[in-house]
């Protein structure tokens, strides 16, 4: 390095200012210095005039009281809590609806996406069908589309639907019974955990023992019994620890127990059904771009069809998939702040809506909002690039 | 090209903020026209007609500040916008007046950079719910879900007075009236509540109006008026004496229909306000006939209440509060003098 240093060293007769390299590094430090100033310009012009219109700024306001309910909280919160409260609801919410949908999108996605290979006419058409439909309709009208659906398909609260169980539903919402952990049901949980560790240990055994001597295991049934089986066995044996909570008919509404608002629904019906549509085209891009020598170099080697598409297709296919899945999975938490639409309480409502228009702090609040956005995105990124890095194909 | 003209108009919105704020009334008359922060459509406040033209007790409210800047009521662009965006669009320079069922609170005036410039309406929030519910009082509401718009003091108010009461409600918000009312009308809330004023014009846009009630509770004060923003006195004292003469002129007789024998009077305080005697429209940065041009166009302040909210209108809302304070209301002017 130092050598090639040596001899890349201008001559003397060429003055500094025409040395590539000083010139690269001038420009570099002048065009920071100018963004850097028009930040600072644009950042103290701001505060100067805000100041001067006498309009309120910086963060004191995270811990007043706020004063407002919100209809879906996951932590406790009234509307004595602060704003900065508020905004962990909010946060919740978010993440709630855009975990749960990129899980309901994905599912149906590759459901989509294989059906629409399918070799079934009828199966293919649905498919395609689905797909063309939905990604060519503006999310926002869908979400408004399925918030209408399920308030006005559904009974009013005195015709409630009564589901055995003690689920009612109605156009307020799911209403179920709602788990409450009793005395010893830490054992259970306990179980749980070491059943899961169990089962991936012996994933690990079972793996070096099959590359070692050939002979597999049965890790499906021992992991099922290991997860599932063991902790029910504790269950039952500390005595069923676990009581509901069940939700009774009040004079407007129903109380207690678990409840599913209509306008989370809603959200979370056109979230997922809507990026699946998405996704489909992603999985059937992803499939199609694995070439058909693979499948029959396969066969030969005497693999079954499932086996071939679990250890030799879907393998290939997924380091094209995933990065455009990324893509959607970062479209989809975004959208979600369309919930401002149907009244759903996520960030974008109660943040940058209700607690921006309470305090008139508009700068602050959107540029945390962004900040949260930007946080989420570059998480949900960078886990994605992980397991990219994991399934890409290794040159040798 | 097209981008760089965009950089350079953002840049220039960023480090310009404060010069928009200090000389509105030169801006409004260079300007030929004032820019009038209105309801996205509230029945008798600020609502466009199938013809696109605004009526509203708000609106004629800024029909009468162009009317004594301009010389023309009609030099007015009416500019929807929703709770939550109305503070931000007069803040910015957006509209000269924000006139848009307002409530006058304390943190509003010293927290936003905005200033009231006086009451055109004394308002309450009230509850509306289904007869069918046999709910004849705000405190039998316990439990109830009740569908409410987002950034208001409504909000707020919902949640303090069930509090105080020891009532737990289920508040559902959304980000316009019109969706809140929606959702209440298909069954999604037990009550819908906003300012009282409100409800009897949400009640007429309702698919039965006649299946629905007001309770009688009003459990807030609700006091709606004119923002300007803060540090224009010259604005704020244009804005402020606009709805002044209206109520002035009520309180002398003087309507949109007799202006002109009105003219001819021999009362002192009826000639100033008209201005034959003295130089008070001057004084204000106005012409010498600001305030009969706004009589004579808009009206008085009982002439635009009847017309637009009152006995003269679908909404049918009695005067209460807003009488005069010589019968026994609330509304009163300093003089003209």
């Amino acid at each position: 390095m130092s050598t090639e240093l040596k001899a890349g060293s201008p001559p003397a007769s060429v003055p500094f200012y025409n040395d590539p390299k000083v010139r690269s590094i001038a420009y570099q430090i002048a065009l920071c210095l100018v963004v850097a100033g028009l930040i600072y310009g644009a950042a103290s012009n701001a505060i100067e005039n805000l100041q001067r219109a006498r309009i309120a700024s910086g963060f004191g306001f995270w811990d007043n009281i706020a004063g407002f309910d919100i209809s879906q909280t996951l932590i406790s919160y009234s509307n004595t809590s602060t704003y900065g409260r508020a905004f962990w609801v909010g946060l919740l919410n978010t993440l709630l609806v855009a975990g749960l949908g990129i899980i309901f999108a994905t599912i149906l996605g590759f459901i989509i996406g294989i059906a629409r290979l399918s070799k079934n006419w009828l199966v293919n058409k649905a498919a395609t069908f689905y797909v063309e439909t939905i990604r060519n309709l503006p999310l926002l009208l869908q979400l408004l589309f399925w918030y209408n659906a399920v308030l006005k398909a559904l009974p009013d609260l005195r015709d409630s639907v009564k589901i055995p169980g003690g689920i009612y539903l109605n156009n307020r919402g799911l209403f179920m019974p709602a788990p409450s952990a009793q005395a010893g049901f830490g054992f259970v949980e306990l179980t749980l955990l070491v059943g899961v560790i169990g089962a991936i240990a012996y994933r690990y055994w079972a793996r070096k023992r099959q590359e070692q001597t050939g002979q597999q295991a049965p890790v499906f049934l021992v992991s099922l019994g290991l997860i599932v089986g063991l902790p029910l066995l504790v269950f039952l044996l500390a005595g069923m620890p676990l009581k509901f909570d069940f939700p009774e008919a009040g004079r407007f509404n129903i109380a207690g127990g678990l409840e599913v608002v209509p306008e989370f629904a809603a959200l979370l019906f056109g979230l997922s059904i809507y990026t699946a549509a998405f996704i489909a085209e992603v999985v059937r891009a992803g499939i199609l771009a694995v070439s058909h020598g693979q499948t029959e170099a396969s066969y030969s080697l005497g693999m079954k069809p499932g086996p071939t598409l679990r250890l030799i297709i879907v393998p290939q296919a997924m380091r094209v998939i995933i990065p455009p899945l990324t893509s959607q999975y970062l479209n989809l938490t975004k959208n979600s702040s369309l919930a401002v639409a149907i009244g759903y309480p996520d960030l974008v409502q109660v943040f940058t809506g209700t607690v921006l228009n309470q305090t008139g702090q508009a700068v602050e609040v959107v540029a945390i909002t962004m900040a949260v956005y930007l946080t989420i995105s570059l998480v949900t990124s960078f886990l994605m690039n992980v397991y990219n890095s994991r399934v890409k194909l290794v040159e040798r | 090209m097209k981008r760089v003209l965009s950089v350079v108009a953002l840049t220039a919105v960023m480090f310009a903020v404060q010069s928009a704020s200090a000389q509105t009334l030169k801006q409004v008359k260079d300007r030929g026209i004032l820019n009038c922060g209105a309801n996205t459509g509230l029945a008798g406040f600020g609502l466009p007609d199938a013809q696109g033209k605004w009526t509203g007790l708000d609106v004629d409210t800024c029909r009468a500040v162009a009317a004594a800047v301009l010389g023309d009521a009609n030099k007015v662009k009416f500019v929807p916008l929703s709770a939550k965006d109305r503070f931000t669009a007069l803040q910015s320079g957006e509209v000269d007046v924000l006139a848009r069922n307002t409530t006058w609170t304390s943190s509003r005036d010293t927290q936003l950079g905005l200033n009231f410039t006086g009451v055109n309406y004394y308002d309450g929030q009230g509850f509306l719910v289904r007869k069918a519910l046999k709910v004849n009082s705000a405190l039998e509401l316990n439990e109830a879900s009740v569908c409410v718009q987002q950034g208001t003091t409504t909000e707020l108010n919902l949640a303090d007075y069930f509090r105080a009461n020891n009532m737990k409600v289920k508040t559902v918000t959304f980000a316009s009236s019109d969706e809140a009312v929606k959702a209440y009308d298909s069954g999604r809330c037990d009550a819908f509540t906003t300012d009282a004023s409100g409800l009897y014009a949400e009640r007429l846009r309702l698919a039965t109006p006649g299946d629905h009630i007001v309770l009688p509770e009003i459990i807030s004060k609700e006091p709606l008026g004119p923002a300007v923003r803060h540090g224009d006195d010259q604005w704020f004292d244009v804005v402020k004496w606009t709805l002044f003469a209206m109520i002035n002129a009520e309180e002398l007789g003087i309507t949109s229909k007799n202006t002109d024998e009105m003219l001819k009077s021999t009362s002192p305080d009826v000639r100033r306000l008209l201005g034959s005697e003295g130089a008070f429209g001057e004084q204000l940065g106005l012409g010498k006939d600001w305030a009969l041009q706004i009589v004579k166009q808009v009206g008085n302040y009982g002439e635009v209440f009847d017309r637009n909210v009152g006995a003269g209108s679908p909404l049918k809302i009695d005067r209460g509060l807003n009488k005069l304070w010589s019968k026994g209301g609330l509304q009163y002017a300093p003089p003209v003098r």
